[in-house]
C-alpha cells in the first residue's frame, strides 16, 4: 500500500476527489444542535470503489466527512451491476471497516494447532516464515503439495503467486460448494456458462421461473432490481420451493414442492412442453441436437407421474408449463446460484438448461443475453512453470467433468489414510472460512491435523484463522486498490476500486501480501509493479483511460462492438459444444459414463421425528462473513429455525424459544437457536439462514449467536460428475434441554 | 406543498436496505432506527399471502406527537414534514407514547429522534436516503400538490392504503397494494 504521502497525493490528484457542493450543511443546521452540526459538517468528498461484501461487485462511491472519516457508501449511477443502488450489505459495508474485532497485525502460532495461542509478529517475520515453509515443503515434496483456497478479489494475486510457485491446486469453494454444477450443466448444454452477474435478461422477461432460487433473500442486486422492474411490467413469476420464500410471495404461481424432487417436476414440464408441441420448433430444429432422444426419454414423465413424487397437482404443472410456453422466448427458467443440494445437481441444472433450450430462451430478449466483457491488457510476466501434478492426480478418474479444482477433493487429498495419488501438505487460505464454507467439519479438521503449514489471509478472525500457523491480516476493500472489475454484462465496462482510507492497524492489501511473498520466494518477476496503482495506471493507459480519469468517474462503460445482445433472426450460431449445437442429449456426459439425459432418482427421506434441513440466505448477510459487521448485525444478529405450526404443536415448541438442533449423525449444535413458528415452511422440513453460530470468541458480536447449518451438514452427497457437495440430505430434530456440560462455549 | 411517501408492497422484498441507508445517512446510532420492515403473513400452508412493508414516521397531517409536545420541539416543517428540534426537546417521551405507529425513539444524546424524510437531502433536490437506495425501487416520494410528481402519479394509478386510518391522524405514508 502506498505510504501516507503517496496516498494523499493520489487522493487529491487533479479532479480526483469531488468536492460536492450541496445544501446539506444548511439543512442539517435546521435539525441539529451546534455540536451535531460540527460533527456532521459535510464536506463531502468521495472516492470510487466496487463492493466486496458479496461477489456481485457493485460499483459505488465512498463518501467521507471533512475530517476524513468514512461516512457512507452509495451506488454509482453509471454502473450496470447496481444502477446507483447498493443493497443492504453494500450500504452496510462501512461496518466492515469500523469493526473493532478485525484482525490487526500478523500473528504466529506458538502452541499446538487449534489452541489459538499466537504472538504478534512483524510483516517481515511472518512473510519470512511463510516463504521459508513453502520452500521447505516444495523442496521435499514438490510445489504441488501446497494448495490455495481462495475467494474474492485477492484471488487474482494469490493465484498468480501459486502458479508462479508451481502449484495449480487452486480451489474456490464457490465452485464445488456453490455454482459448479450450474456452470458444468450449461457448458455441457450451451457450451457456455451463465457467468456472474448472470446473463439472465430478467428486466424484459415475461415469465421468471425460480427453482429454489430465492431472489430477494439472496440479494444479488441486479437481479432483484430487474425482477422488480419486471413486476411493474406484469411478469409472471413461478416459484418452486418447499418454503414460502419472499419471491414466492411475489409469485403468481407458488409450487410448494416436496424437497429433493425438483428433477421430477422439470421432466414433467418437458413432457408437457414437448407433447403439447409448446416448444419453439424453429429454434429447436435450427440450434439443438438430440431432440428425438429427449422426446422419447420424457414420454412417460406425465404431470400425474410427477404428482406422486413432487406433491404438485397435475393441473398446476400443466398450467405453469403453458405459462412458460406463452411467454416463450421471453422466459427464464433460472439456473440458480447455490445449487449443490442433492449430489445430482449437475443433472438437475441440465434439466433446467434443456427446458430453456426447448423454450428458445437462450440468446433471446427476456431470456438469456449475450454478455460482453472489456479486455484489459495484463502485465507481462514470465511463463508459469508446468505443475508436476494437479489435484486430479490425487484421485485419478474422479469427477471427470470438473473444469475447476474441487476444494473437497483437495481436502481429501490432505488426509494420508485416503491414499491420494500425492499428499497435500500445506494450505494457503485467502478470504474463505473453510470451517463454515465446507460441509463435514470433522473431515476438514482431520485434514488440518495432518498439514505442515496453514496460512490464513483474512480481514476478520474467522474460525479458520484459529487453526492457522500464520495469520496475515488483510485490510478491507475500503482501504485498498484491487484489479479493475471487468465482469461481463450487457455492455463491456470497467470499474475502479481505490482506498478511501489508509489500511487500519497493521493490515495490508492482498496485492501487497502476495507480492511481499513473491519477493521472498524469488518470484518478483511475476509481480512487475511494486505498487498496484502503477499497474492499474499502466493498464488503464493501454485502454485509453488513466487512473486519474477512473478516480473521477469510477465506472467506464463502453459500447458493444456489434448489435448482438440477442441472436438475430435466423442467425447461424455455432455453440461451443462438441457438436456445435445446443446439446439436449449430452454426448460428452455419455462418453464420461454419465446419464446423457437427466433422470429423477429418489433421495433419502427423514426418519420419524426428523426434518430436512434447508438453509438459505438473508438479504442483509453474505455467508458467514458479515455476521460480525456492526451495521448488519444490527439488522439481523442471529438466525432462527423455521418450524411449521403443525410441527411445533407436536413438539410443544413455543415461538421465540431457544433450542438446540441434533442431526441424523447425532451432532448437536454448539449453540442455541430461536424457534420461529411460521406457515412459510413445509411440515417435513425446517429452514435456517446460513452463516451464524460462530464459535470464534474474538468475533464478539456474533459469537454464539444462532446455530451453524454447516455444523449440521455432516452427510455430503457428492456429485459424481464434478465433485459438488450436496448438502440438503441432512435431517435434524429438536433438543430442548441440552445439559450445561455439553454446551461448547 | 405536501410531502408524502408510498411503499409498493408488491415489490418490497424486506431487505432492510432502507434501514441501513437511513442509519448511515443520518448517523443513527447502532441499535436504533428511524425506519424498519414489517412482514405480515396470512393463511395456512400452502395457501399463503404475505405483505412486506418498509415503515417509518407517517408525517401525519393531524399529528398527535406535535399536539402533545410540551415544549414545541415537535413541529411541522415545510411540506408537512414532522420534525423534532433537538435543542427544544427535553426527552420527556410524550410524543413516543402518543404515536400510533411507534415511529420515534429516544436518542442516547437525550432527545427524541425520528424520520425527517431526509429533509437535508430534499432541499438539495435528492430523494430521501431510503428511496434513493431501495434496490426494488419500491419507495416513491414527492409532493402531493404537484400532480406530475412520482408520488401523485403512482397514487392515482394504484390502489393504496394507510396504516391505522381510524386513529384519525391522516398519515402521509401510503402503501401500494
Amino acid at each position: 500500500m502506498a505510504n501516507r504521502r503517496q496516498f494523499i497525493k493520489l487522493s487529491f490528484m487533479g479532479a480526483g476527489v469531488l468536492a460536492v457542493s450541496s445544501g446539506a450543511y444548511g439543512a442539517i443546521k435546521l435539525l441539529s444542535s451546534p455540536e451535531e452540526v460540527k460533527k456532521l459538517k459535510v464536506d463531502l468528498i468521495r472516492t470510487p470503489t466496487y463492493c466486496e461484501v458479496c461477489f456481485w461487485k457493485c460499483a459505488g462511491w465512498v463518501y467521507k466527512t471533512s475530517d476524513g472519516k468514512i461516512w457512507k457508501i452509495v451506488g454509482n449511477d453509471e454502473d450496470q451491476h447496481c444502477n446507483g443502488r447498493f443493497c443492504p450489505r453494500g450500504t452496510g459495508g462501512v461496518g466492515m471497516y469500523y469493526d473493532e474485532d478485525r484482525l490487526k497485525t500478523p500473528m504466529i502460532r506458538v502452541k499446538e494447532r487449534g489452541k489459538q495461542v499466537f504472538r504478534e509478529a512483524s510483516w517481515d517475520e511472518a512473510l519470512d516464515l511463510v516463504a521459508g515453509k513453502m520452500k521447505e515443503i516444495s523442496s521435499k515434496y514438490g510445489a504441488e503439495s501446497l494448495a490455495l483456497f481462495t475467494h474474492g478479489s485477492g484471488s487474482t494475486y494469490f493465484t498468480n503467486l501459486f502458479k508462479a510457485f508451481g502449484s495449480s491446486n487452486i480451489a474456490e469453494p464457490s465452485y464445488a460448494q456453490c455454482r459448479g454444477p450450474r456452470d458444468e450443466a450449461f457448458l455441457a448444454t450451451f457450451g457456455e456458462e451463465v457467468y456472474s452477474p448472470e446473463i439472465t435478461d430478467i428486466r424484459d422477461t415475461k415469465c421468471l421461473v425460480l427453482i429454489g432460487s430465492h431472489i430477494g433473500e439472496n440479494m444479488h442486486n441486479g437481479q432483484i432490481q430487474e425482477m422488480s422492474d419486471a413486476i411493474d411490467k406484469g411478469v409472471t413469476i413461478i416459484t418452486v420451493d418447499p418454503r414460502f420464500s419472499t419471491a414466492a410471495g411475489k409469485s403468481r404461481f407458488w409450487l410448494p414442492i416436496k424437497p429433493s424432487t425438483d428433477i421430477a417436476l422439470l421432466l414433467a414440464w418437458m413432457h408437457e412442453i414437448i407433447y403439447n408441441e409448446y416448444y419453439d420448433k424453429k429454434y429447436v430444429e435450427k440450434y439443438c441436437s438430440g431432440f428425438d432422444k429427449l422426446k422419447e426419454h420424457v414420454r412417460d414423465f406425465t404431470p400425474e407421474w410427477a404428482y406422486g413424487i413432487t406433491t404438485i397437482k397435475p393441473d398446476l404443472i400443466r398450467k405453469t408449463a403453458k405459462e412458460m410456453a406463452d411467454a416463450s422466448p421471453a422466459v427464464i427458467v433460472h439456473p440458480g446460484r447455490h445449487v449443490t443440494w442433492y449430489g445430482d445437481d449437475t443433472q438437475r441444472i441440465r434439466a433446467i438448461a434443456i427446458l430453456n433450450a426447448l423454450l428458445g430462451s437462450w440468446g433471446r430478449r427476456g431470456g438469456f443475453y449475450r454478455p460482453a466483457k472489456y479486455d484489459v491488457p495484463s502485465a507481462k510476466i514470465p511463463k508459469y512453470p508446468d505443475p508436476k501434478k494437479t489435484w486430479m492426480d490425487a484421485f485419478p478418474g474422479k469427477f471427470p467433468i470438473a473444469s475447476s479444482p474441487v476444494s473437497n477433493a483437495i481436502i481429501d487429498a490432505s488426509i494420508p489414510e485416503n491414499k491420494p495419488g500425492f499428499l497435500i501438505r500445506g494450505w494457503f487460505i485467502n478470504g474463505t472460512n473453510l470451517i463454515s464454507s465446507i460441509p463435514d467439519q470433522a473431515n476438514t479438521l482431520k485434514a488440518i491435523q495432518n498439514l505442515d503449514l496453514i496460512v490464513s489471509v483474512d480481514t476478520m478472525p474467522m474460525e479458520i484463522t484459529g487453526w492457522a500457523d500464520v495469520i496475515l491480516p488483510e485490510c478491507t476493500y475500503l482501504e485498498r486498490y484491487d484489479m479493475l472489475r471487468v465482469s461481463p454484462h450487457r455492455k463491456p465496462a470497467i470499474a475502479l476500486r481505490m482506498p478511501a482510507a489508509e489500511p487500519k492497524n497493521n493490515t495490508r492489501s492482498g496485492y501487497n501480501i502476495a507480492r511481499g511473498l513473491a519477493v521472498k520466494l524469488g518470484l518478483e518477476a511475476f509481480f512487475p509493479f511494486e505498487k498496484q496503482e502503477e499497474l492499474l495506471d499502466w493498464q488503464l493507459k493501454q485502454t485509453g483511460s488513466s487512473l486519474e480519469e477512473m478516480v473521477r468517474i469510477g465506472v467506464k462503460t463502453f459500447g458493444r462492438e456489434a448489435d448482438d445482445l440477442y441472436f438475430s433472426e435466423n442467425e447461424n450460431v455455432t455453440f461451443s459444444t462438441d457438436s456445435g449445437k445446443i446439446e439436449l442429449y449430452s454426448k460428452s456426459f455419455e462418453q464420461a459414463g454419465f446419464d446423457p439425459l437427466p433422470k429423477y432418482v429418489a433421495h433419502e427421506e427423514p426418519s420419524d421425528g426428523y426434518y430436512r434441513l434447508i438453509y438459505g440466505r438473508a438479504p442483509m448477510h453474505t455467508f458467514g462473513r458479515t455476521s460480525n459487521n456492526p451495521n448488519l448485525t444490527d439488522l439481523m444478529h442471529e438466525n432462527t429455525v423455521w418450524v411449521n405450526p403443525k410441527v411445533s404443536k407436536v413438539w410443544g415448541l413455543l415461538a421465540g424459544q431457544y433450542i438446540w438442533l441434533k442431526n441424523q449423525d447425532g451432532v448437536i449444535s454448539n449453540f442455541k437457536i430461536k424457534v420461529r413458528i411460521t406457515e412459510r415452511i413445509r411440515w417435513d422440513s425446517v429452514y435456517m439462514v446460513h452463516g451464524f453460530g460462530h464459535s470464534q470468541k474474538q468475533m464478539k458480536r456474533c459469537f454464539g449467536k444462532g446455530a451453524s447449518d454447516t455444523q449440521m451438514i455432516t452427510k455430503v452427497m457428492t456429485d459424481p460428475l464434478m465433485g459438488g457437495t450436496g448438502m440438503r440430505g441432512n435431517f435434524v430434530t429438536f433438543v430442548t434441554n441440552k445439559s450445561e456440560q455439553e454446551v461448547v462455549s | 406543498m405536501r410531502y408524502a411517501m408510498a411503499v409498493d408492497t408488491r415489490k418490497c422484498v424486506g431487505c432492510s436496505d432502507c434501514v441501513v441507508a437511513c442509519q448511515t445517512e443520518n448517523n443513527v446510532p447502532i441499535g436504533f432506527c428511524r425506519d424498519w420492515v414489517v412482514e405480515v403473513m396470512d393463511g395456512t400452508y400452502p395457501q399463503l399471502e404475505m405483505e412486506i412493508r418498509s415503515e417509518r414516521c407517517n408525517h401525519c397531517v393531524n399529528a398527535p406527537c406535535v399536539r402533545c409536545c410540551p415544549t414545541g420541539a415537535s413541529h411541522f416543517a415545510d411540506g408537512g414534514i414532522v420534525l423534532v428540534e433537538r435543542n427544544k426537546c427535553i426527552g420527556c417521551g410524550a410524543c413516543i407514547a402518543s404515536c400510533p405507529y411507534d415511529a420515534r425513539y429516544p436518542h442516547p444524546s437525550g432527545y427524541v429522534d425520528k424520520c425527517t424524510f431526509c429533509i437535508h437531502r430534499i432541499k438539495s433536490g435528492l430523494k430521501p436516503a431510503c428511496a434513493a437506495v431501495c434496490p426494488t425501487k419500491c419507495i416513491y416520494f414527492g409532493d402531493l400538490d404537484d400532480p406530475n410528481s412520482d408520488i401523485s402519479v403512482v397514487l392515482k394509478k394504484r390502489k393504496s392504503k394507510t396504516l391505522i386510518p381510524e386513529a384519525g391522524t391522516k398519515p402521509q405514508l401510503y402503501f401500494l397494494i
